[in-house]
């Protein structure tokens, strides 16, 4: 998953302290992996670095000076980006997939187009492992069975995902 | 893809069954020898979008322009005889004649057309031996697999010569393995004779057999060749 990435689209909903930051993507997206807070502040001096977040203001309290972070134009137009690029289809895709949808309904963008999309490009690879297959021998066609299969239990969840999606939107912006 | 030199397009359809609107302004295309699939989930509409194309049921709306043609001023009559002419159809279930052979059933379009027994017979034939069925020629549906009998079914759709086949979930009463062989043999028929084939599943793995995908969602269809 691309941490920098949702960090920026997380940040699209106002300015955020990194601590905020790292609180809102642990309650969304990391319940088995939550974030480090040194890997929030190279992330963030990264972004920074590339222009793609600023210092919005800075508090100085009685501990460390705390930084508040902005999203700018150049760090909206790399999550849009983020968001329309189909990801390379393969196993155990769900997690990105799934960050990628509420990132989207977050943030007010088409989430169905983005599943279309994706569903485009899995049944792109499947086409091309069907070719594959029919002028393979048993060992290719049992090897693209194995990647066909997968593919399909990520298309599966790209369905239900779609046909859902009202309900998570709900559940998302609650 | 666009229309330019397409055997057949609708435009802009519109079908509402009571309140319920099936087809909501949905568009498609397709060249000969072409191979698309039609997904979408249930409910969605594609079944009703393939029935318009096929010239089965009248779109409220919109137009469906078959070869120089537009369908949707045709007479029941007119259609009736382009479906039977022109156009092949295969469905989930294979819909055989329980009391004819398989070879009769695949020799009946033929029939109907007023084709000589033994000839249509031999055609049909032929075209069971194509579809890996010859063995079963004198068998009744009752009598063969799954399997065979939809490969029986696909031989009886193909038998005709059709520029556009309909399938409707072909292989959804199939296992994985008569499924495969069932595309690989359709697709493989069909694009050999330049015959255009509109595929509706719900499976990605018999979509993945087609040459792109237009998705139907809300009664509209998207076209999903050179999204990105």
């Amino acid at each position: 998953m691309s941490i920098g990435h949702t960090l920026l689209g997380l940040l699209e909903g106002g300015p955020r302290h990194g601590y905020d930051l790292k609180r809102a993507f642990d309650e969304r997206f990391g319940h088995d992996r939550p974030l480090h807070y040194g890997q929030v502040y190279s992330t963030m001096s990264r972004l920074l670095k590339n222009g793609l977040v600023e210092v919005d203001g800075i508090e100085h309290g009685g501990g460390p000076e705390r930084k508040r972070y902005a999203i700018t134009d150049a760090g909206i137009t790399d999550v849009e980006g983020w968001l329309t690029q189909p990801e390379r289809p393969e196993p155990y895709l769900q997690s990105v997939l799934y960050t990628k949808v509420v990132i989207a309904l977050l943030t007010g963008r088409d989430a169905a187009d983005l599943l279309d999309v994706q569903r485009a490009e899995h049944l792109r690879l499947m086409r091309d492992l069907t070719q594959r297959k029919r002028g393979g021998d048993l060992s290719d066609q049992l090897i693209c069975d194995h990647a066909l299969f997968h593919l399909e239990a990520d298309l599966r969840w790209l369905e239900l995902t779609a046909a859902r999606l009202g309900q998570l939107a709900k559940a998302v912006r609650s | 893809m666009t229309p330019a030199g397409s055997l057949l397009i609708a435009t802009s359809l519109h079908k509402t069954y009571g309140h319920t609107p099936a087809l909501d302004g949905a568009d498609f295309s397709i060249h000969p020898g072409e191979v698309v699939a039609v997904m979408g989930p249930s409910g969605s509409g594609k079944s009703t979008l393939l029935h318009c194309l096929a010239g089965i049921v009248k779109p409220d709306s919109g137009s469906v322009h078959y070869n120089g043609r537009e369908l949707t001023t045709l007479s029941d009559a007119e259609r009736s005889g382009l479906r039977r002419g022109e156009f092949g159809f295969v469905f989930q279930f294979g819909q055989l004649v329980p009391e004819l052979s398989c070879v009769e059933n695949v020799a009946l379009p033929l029939r109907l057309n007023g084709t000589k027994r033994k000839e249509a017979e031999d055609r049909a034939s032929a075209w069971m031996e194509r579809l890996e069925v010859a063995d079963v020629a004198h068998k009744r549906p009752g009598e063969v697999s799954g399997g065979q009998g939809q490969r029986v079914a696909v031989a009886r759709s193909l038998v005709t010569g059709p520029r556009v086949l309909f399938a409707d979930e072909p292989t959804g009463a199939l296992d994985s393995l008569n499924g495969e062989r069932v595309m690989e043999l359709l697709t493989e028929a069909a694009r050999e004779s330049r015959t255009a084939v509109v595929l509706v599943t719900h499976e990605a793995r018999v979509a993945a057999y087609s040459d792109r995908e237009v998705v139907v969602r809300d009664g509209k269809a998207r076209d999903m060749a050179g999204v990105r």
